[in-house]
């Protein structure tokens, strides 16, 4: 195994409103390696981007709140940090890359300007040549022309915009790039085109990624390793293989296989998974699937399942806990 | 599939244009002469990225837009020019199911009053409550659970709502409905709710879809014929098993392979990543729109727009390579 990178230990996140609290990440457990990619994979409202937001302490103050658990980078505690420390993590070791460039670029700032202030602020008293050589270096990286720095995002197309996004996450040459779906909103001809940049640039500089998405095939495409995410929990992990490849899976993720259309093969029926994700303010006492598991037996209704762990694959379910 | 077309089309299209004018006189291209036939209890699907025109053929074709020029034959009548009443009566033959379930549903009418609407206007029941009574009955159809009926649409999650969208465009026994993209906004496993829901429905009441979707193996599971747009035109069109064993049109060819499948062994094969992205359709020039991109490109893709070429039966390419392969033999 890879030198660890980030790790993350039982992390429990709410957001708490004077209605409600919703539990949205419920005791995860994450592993990144260096040079690694970690997929991690859930519908909406699994909680895929709170995770994310909580490594970089972006949660919103007001409502979101870690109730326990640890986040160490390189062995530090990031929960624990006071804000300069933080500073000098965000943006400059860890960077990420938002879903929508259409809304994570500043309207009234040339791109160029945009780069230019994520080196400026994470490289104090560089001179502005140095600054200007950057800015055009990470722009020919992601393959638009540095003539173009200039221009406003809106002059640029969706697939341009996220290459600008991605060039500012990439500015700093973090350690650690978090990707929260980040070609959702793009063309699939667009798609390859920054998928095959991503990977290039992750062999290039070593970078270390969390993939956050909801298509299993770019999991298959970038991804090393895979956690699959229901409800704020981690049902299943392990390598690409180990999802891909092995005999025994949680049933949420036979449901998602079973959900997408196969180009390869002719199936008169899906067979998606019934019913809908529990309300993550009144989560159930037993497992978050059952309600909608084909496998349901009288105790996953009573007792929360444990973690069967099996190598480096590990699934949440009593199907496969205390075999003895 | 193929044994079916020897009846009569229940929509065939002409050289259907919709040019849309833009501020300086310029003209965009949004649909540019597109022929398509679509039989009984058959599903086309359209398939194109962003901007390529497929959400205004389907609008055009049902005339939600009006197209510029060209043809539409409903059942072998011409319904270009009709008007007034007539329109309206043809309204209930031809439904449309919208992408977005969230901007497509009044926010200020229950779930039943949505449903039931489209029969209001229509006149389809003497009395509210047989209006009503059939519009729980369609709920029972599309599988929305009757306690919903008092619901508004901002209290469903989006399966639920595509759910009421369907329901409204099978309020009035349409015979041909246009879904544009009537699934990409929905998770995983709830589209593949939708997907076998409009399925059994086709196959329950006979009906026939014009699927309009970006997303590859979606359209490959619903469709029967397949047509890939590019810059408001045609640039391939086949059945579903040929076009996706056998792709012939460098844009489907590229499109195909860009598609990140869920299976380990595609992994270290790199994407086929096309140069630059879609031009822009305003004002274009005659030739091929694809030139641009393509690696093919000759001299001849820039003089004039590729006619459509039949390389097998039922399967049309509009690219200049298959004439000379067509020529050479």
């Amino acid at each position: 195994m890879s030198e660890t990178i980030l790790d993350i230990k039982d992390l429990w996140v709410i957001y708490k409103t004077d209605l409600e609290t919703v539990h949205a990440v419920n005791g995860i457990d994450l592993r990144i390696g260096k040079g690694k990619t970690l997929g991690l994979v859930g519908e909406t409202g699994a909680g895929k981007t709170t995770t994310a937001l909580s490594i970089l302490r972006l949660l919103p103050s007001n409502t979101g709140r870690v109730l326990k658990g640890s986040i160490e980078f390189h062995g530090q505690d990031i929960l624990g940090m006071n804000d300069g420390q933080i500073h000098a993590i965000r943006g400059e070791k860890i960077a990420m890359v938002f879903q929508d460039p259409m809304t994570s670029l500043n309207p009234v700032m040339t791109v160029g300007e945009q780069i230019a202030e994520a080196i400026m602020l994470h490289n104090e008293g560089i001179v502005t040549a140095e600054v200007d050589r950057r800015v055009d270096a990470m722009l020919g990286m992601v393959g638009i022309q540095a003539s173009r720095k200039d221009e406003y995002p809106h002059q640029f197309s969706g697939g341009m915009k996220q290459r600008v996004v991605i060039a500012m996450a990439l500015a700093c040459e973090p350690e650690l790039l978090i990707a929260d779906e980040p070609t959702t909103a793009l063309d699939v001809t667009i798609q390859a085109q920054v998928l095959t940049m991503i990977k290039d640039l992750r062999n290039r500089l070593g970078t270390s990624m969390l993939m956050i998405t909801h298509n299993l095939g770019i999991v298959a495409r970038t991804c090393d390793d895979v956690a699959v995410m229901y409800a704020g929990e981690i049902v299943e992990s392990g390598t690409v293989e180990d999802l891909f490849l092995g005999s025994r899976h949680h049933p949420y993720t036979d449901g998602l296989f079973g959900s997408i259309p196969s180009l390869t093969s002719r199936a008169a029926r899906l067979t998606p998974i019934p019913g809908l994700m529990p309300d993550p303010s009144a989560l159930p006492k037993g497992c978050a699937f059952e309600a909608r598991c084909a496998k349901r037996m009288d105790i996953c209704l009573q007792r929360h399942p444990e973690k069967a762990t099996e190598g480096t694959h590990c699934i949440l379910c009593h199907l496969y806990g205390e075999k003895s | 599939m193929s044994t079916i077309d020897t009846r009569t089309p229940l929509i065939e299209i002409s050289n259907l244009r919709k040019l849309f004018k833009l501020r300086g006189g310029a003209r965009l291209h949004a649909v540019d002469g597109i022929n398509l036939k679509i039989y009984p209890k058959e599903t086309v699907g359209v398939v194109g990225e962003s901007g390529c025109g497929k959400s205004t053929l389907g609008r055009s074709v049902i005339r939600l837009i009006e197209p510029t020029s060209g043809e539409i034959l409903y059942n072998g009548r011409n319904i270009m020019k009709l008007g007034g009443g007539k329109l309206r009566e043809l309204r209930k033959d031809l439904q449309i199911i919208f992408q977005d379930p969230y901007s497509s549903l009044d926010p200020r009418k229950s779930v039943i009053e949505v449903i039931a609407e489209y029969m209001f206007i229509h006149r389809q029941f003497k009395t509210r409550a047989e209006t009503y009574n059939r519009a729980s009955h369609l709920m029972d159809l599309v599988g929305l659970a009757r306690r919903y009926a008092n619901s508004y649409p901002h209290e469903l999650d989006g399966g639920r709502r595509q759910r009421v969208g369907i329901a409204r465009a099978l309020s009035l026994n349409p015979k041909f409905i246009v879904c544009d993209e009537p699934v990409s906004a929905l998770d995983v496993s709830i589209q593949a709710q939708i997907l076998n829901l409009l399925m059994d429905l086709e196959e329950e009441l006979g009906l026939t879809y014009m699927f309009i979707t970006h997303d590859m193996s979606v359209v490959k599971h619903i469709s029967n014929k397949i047509m890939v747009m590019y810059l408001g035109k045609c640039v391939e069109m086949a059945t579903s098993d040929e076009l996706f064993a056998n792709p012939q049109h460098p844009y489907t060819k590229a499109l195909l392979s860009a598609i990140p499948v869920a299976d380990l062994s595609t992994r270290d094969k790199d994407f086929v990543t096309l140069r630059g992205e879609v031009s822009n359709p305003i004002n274009v020039k005659p030739g091929c729109r694809f030139a641009k991109r393509c690696d093919y490109c000759t001299e001849a893709c820039t003089s004039a727009d590729p006619e459509a070429i039949e390389v097998a039966p039922d399967h049309f390419v509009s690219c200049v390579l298959m004439r000379q392969e067509v020529k050479a033999i």
